[in-house]
């Protein structure tokens, strides 16, 4: 599966555009790192712990998104964006989107 | 009267440590991030939506994340800041860490692929928070292209992005 945040590949068709697909993950962090990024933040810097939390929330987010667009019979996730909220504290929601595309196999 | 003596030595030793250790680790930081922009020169990030046609490439989305923090002066500051109005510097210096920092793993996951372009980047910026934890996430994220052939198609348009 290709997955890019192009609108159109050089040198590929799309030959059928199957519509959006999006997947999701809502994740909250867990006390010890709660405790780890308050100390943290006393002196400034990176807080890994979240940074970890986010991308791995991001991942299965694209995950989801992209078992959708294979469902569909997509051989390509095109225009793919990400966007994040946070919903209540503690807690984010990470939201992935795209559209679904059948490329010409050259 | 002893507890709130207390409390203002407590935030006194929190500013002059969060100013002793963020101010370092801010130094050691931004001559880092330069260090690796300098490595990472060959490889352009572009904010194009439209590719190069100049050879045959791979596409690939990679992205780079990162969770920055303020440190206890930097908040303390901003605050001041906030009463007057104007620009708040220790804020700009950290989200110019955070974005140069995602951009530069963005990067680093594209050469690992060996890309030799990232096109149609992407920020997004948002605000992690619980009770006194203020951070801002940043995420950069484009497209990696590939090189799948070392002859160039179209010769007279490959070095032009």
């Amino acid at each position: 599966m290709l997955v890019s945040n192009l609108e159109f590949l050089p040198g590929r068709t799309v030959e059928r555009h199957l519509g959006l697909v999006q997947g999701s993950s809502v994740r909250s962090k867990h006390v010890g790192r709660d405790i780890a990024a308050s100390l943290k933040n006393f002196f400034g810097g990176e807080l890994r712990g979240y940074t970890e939390l986010l991308s791995d929330s991001r991942e299965e987010a694209t995950e989801r998104m992209l078992k959708q667009a294979e469902s569909m019979g997509a051989n390509a996730v095109l225009n793919v964006r990400y966007s994040t909220s946070s919903i209540a504290a503690g807690a984010a929601e990470i939201f992935v989107y795209g559209t679904a595309v059948e490329l010409q196999v050259e | 009267m002893n507890s709130l003596m207390i409390q203002a030595g407590v935030a006194v030793v929190l500013l002059v440590l969060g100013y002793l250790f963020g101010r370092l680790a801010e130094k050691r930081h931004f001559k880092k991030l330069i260090e690796r922009e300098a490595a990472t020169q060959h490889v352009p990030v572009v904010a194009t939506r439209y590719p190069p046609e100049d050879r045959a490439y791979d596409q690939q989305l990679v992205s780079g994340n990162v969770v920055i923090a303020s440190d206890y002066f930097k908040a303390f500051l901003a605050g001041l800041i906030n009463i007057f109005g104007g620009r708040v510097t220790p804020f700009e210096s950290m989200l110019d860490r955070a974005r140069r920092e995602s951009v530069l793993r963005m990067k680093d996951a594209a050469i690992a692929l060996g890309a030799t372009y990232v096109f149609n980047i992407k920020f997004e910026t948002s605000r992690i928070a619980t009770g006194k934890v203020a951070a801002m996430e940043v995420l950069a994220y484009g497209t990696a292209m590939i090189p799948t052939s070392e002859e160039a198609v179209r010769p007279e348009i490959a070095h032009e992005v």
